[in-house]
């Protein structure tokens, strides 16, 4: 590599040359040539794929063959998306998604709020290190680790069981809608499990938004008068917002979609992700299971569209 | 900045440290459940510990199966998300073209759609066009969503890295390949090999995608599933959980030792 430590690259004389001149020419066709490759992964393959599964959702099956039926367009198979069983999917999909991304937000806030605005250096690398690696650590191995948390002879009710407290636990589980059986296939368990997996994808963007809220306009609401409750309600907490929304899309997304959680700690009740699921499994109703996956795109569309307008892409 | 940072509110510090530990002691917990005595149940306290299950584990052919087919796979989504993924960052960020919003959200579609949409309809494209399931239908899904992680670190460098420094390249009678070898690589080197590491652990992570794609074979993920639904050898699945925690969590650190001057990509988005 001697010509290229003399700063000075030999010039050189061949194809390449003349392609590089070429290029620098026409930088559009470089532009072309370096898109080619992901365009037609991602383009065609991919969106290919996803459009084919949509057009499937315009097929109906028919009920006498069980085979779909490729000669008709039809919004038949939409229609069953409403009938009260398959509703009721879809509302208590929505419903966990909803509480998964409060408590969500409620928990990470504080935690974002500590790294963005008090902790320093070393700190702010240990902060950061504590949120990526629960986020970025395997998804099964979470849901396994609340498995063994919740399982009867598990942790959790060992330190209920120490504190005496097992008489309010069984209380709890004998509530309508939260309780269950025990704790490992009530809604509670479901949704304890869906927090731990995605609130960590809260915490980044959350305190993205609290990090660009400038000193100056705190230091001037305390100037003026302002409690730090008042400046934290007044100032912070709406510039803060659409961190805490962009977050949210994350949280309610991945709950949407979710079909593991729900089948290995909960009640045998279905998410939206499970019936699709079951649907293009063993039931073998590919267009039920394929509009049945339209719900979460749609429910994500009109969401996405709201974040924008409050401003959360900015945020991202 | 200002030079004295304020001290936090005693309930502020208890919430985030109740947050943290909320976040991180079931990780903990793991570990600690790969050394109990107990096989076949989940009982805390452990009724004693041993390194039994380490030794067993490591006699076992599933596993490692399983586990060669998630590195073997890993590996080559991670090498097409690499190509992949630095044209697409290398096209948007050398130029302004119409259509850039789109390919951006084109590369972060198969990650903010739910992994099912991207499962279901890889596996009913397969189906319609009678691709066998194979390795390489594991492969397809993988970089597919792997390219999102190399094209965040590639595209967040190319902005950092000065347009002045290829034009003095050229300046100097470098030609285009040339300016890429010598100035453009150096330059976005450890952002790819960062954006790479993540993409690596993603796709030895994912199982909801692999469910669809993947025919008779088993990834470590498909593995620990079926033990999450049917648990069947409790003592190994708890030694499997521990190499998995640790096997996905080298590569992210070595990613944050790599990106910490600036930019914080690492976590936009799984």
């Amino acid at each position: 590599m001697s010509a290229a430590s003399s700063a000075f690259l030999e010039h050189r004389r061949g194809p390449l040359t003349g392609l590089s001149d070429l290029f620098w020419r026409r930088p559009k066709l470089l532009v072309f040539l370096l898109l080619v490759p992901p365009l037609l992964w991602l383009g065609v393959i991919y969106v290919g794929s996803l459009v084919a599964l949509l057009m499937q959702s315009f097929y109906a099956i028919d009920e006498f063959s069980g085979m779909v039926d490729y000669d008709v367009l039809t919004l038949k198979t939409y229609g069953e998306l409403f009938r009260p069983a398959n509703l009721d999917i879809i509302i208590r999909t929505v419903l966990m998604a909803m509480a998964v991304t409060l408590a969500s937000a409620v928990i990470a806030f504080p935690i974002a709020y500590m790294a963005a605005r008090y902790v320093r250096g070393r700190w702010k690398a240990m902060f950061y290190l504590a949120v990526m690696l629960p986020l970025w650590s395997s998804y099964l191995v979470k849901i396994y680790a609340w498995k063994l948390i919740l399982a009867k002879e598990g942790i959790l009710n060992w330190i209920f069981a120490q504190l005496h407290l097992t008489g309010a636990l069984e209380a709890y589980l004998g509530l309508p809608v939260v309780g269950g059986g025990s704790l490992s296939i009530s809604y509670t368990g479901t949704f304890l499990v869906f927090v731990y997996v995605w609130m960590p994808y809260m915490i980044l963007p959350t305190q993205a938004a609290l990090e660009r809220v400038p000193v100056n306009l705190t230091d001037a609401s305390s100037d003026l008068g302002g409690t730090p409750w008042q400046t934290f309600r007044h100032v912070i907490f709406p510039l803060a917002l659409p961190g805490i929304i962009a977050g949210s899309i994350f949280t309610f997304s991945l709950t949407l979609g979710d079909y593991i959680i729900p089948q290995i700690v909960g009640s045998s009740r279905l998410f939206i992700g499970q019936a699709v699921y079951a649907h293009q499994g063993t039931a073998g109703n590919i267009p039920l299971a394929a509009a049945f996956s339209v719900v979460p795109i749609v429910i994500m569309g009109l969401y996405l569209w709201m974040a924008q307008r409050k401003g959360a892409f900015d945020a991202l | 900045m200002r030079s004295d940072a304020p001290r936090a509110p005693w309930g502020l510090k208890l919430a985030a440290g109740a947050g943290l530990v909320f976040m991180i002691a079931p990780l903990l917990l793991i570990f600690v459940y790969a050394f109990t005595t107990e096989e076949r149940t989940y009982q805390w306290p452990p009724p004693g510990f041993t390194l039994q299950w380490f030794g067993v584990t490591w006699g076992r052919t599933d596993v490692w199966q399983a586990l060669t087919l998630s590195v073997q796979v890993a590996t080559i989504s991670t090498a097409i998300a690499l190509v992949l993924g630095t044209l697409c960052a290398a096209a948007v960020s050398g130029s302004k073209f119409f259509g850039r919003e789109v390919i951006s959200l084109l590369v972060i579609l198969p990650i903010a759609l739910p992994g099912i949409i991207t499962g279901i309809a890889l596996r009913s494209a397969f189906g319609m066009t009678d691709i066998p399931f194979s390795f390489w239908t594991i492969v397809v899904g993988h970089a597919t969503f792997c390219v999102v992680t190399v094209y965040n670190n590639a595209v967040a460098r190319f902005r950092r890295t000065s347009g002045s420094l290829i034009e003095a390249s050229m300046d100097l009678g470098a030609d285009q390949f040339q300016t890429f070898r010598y100035v453009i690589l150096p330059n976005i080197g450890t952002a790819l090999l960062a954006g790479g590491m993540l993409a690596f652990a993603l796709s030895f992570d994912e199982v909801i995608v692999t469910t669809f794609t993947a025919g008779q074979q088993q990834t470590l993920p498909l593995w620990m599933l079926e033990e999450l639904v049917r648990p069947r050898q409790r003592p190994v699945t708890n030694v499997v959980a521990v190499v998995v925690v640790l096997v996905t969590t080298i590569p992210i650190l070595l990613a944050f030792y790599l990106t910490r001057d600036g930019d914080q990509i690492a976590g936009s988005g799984k």
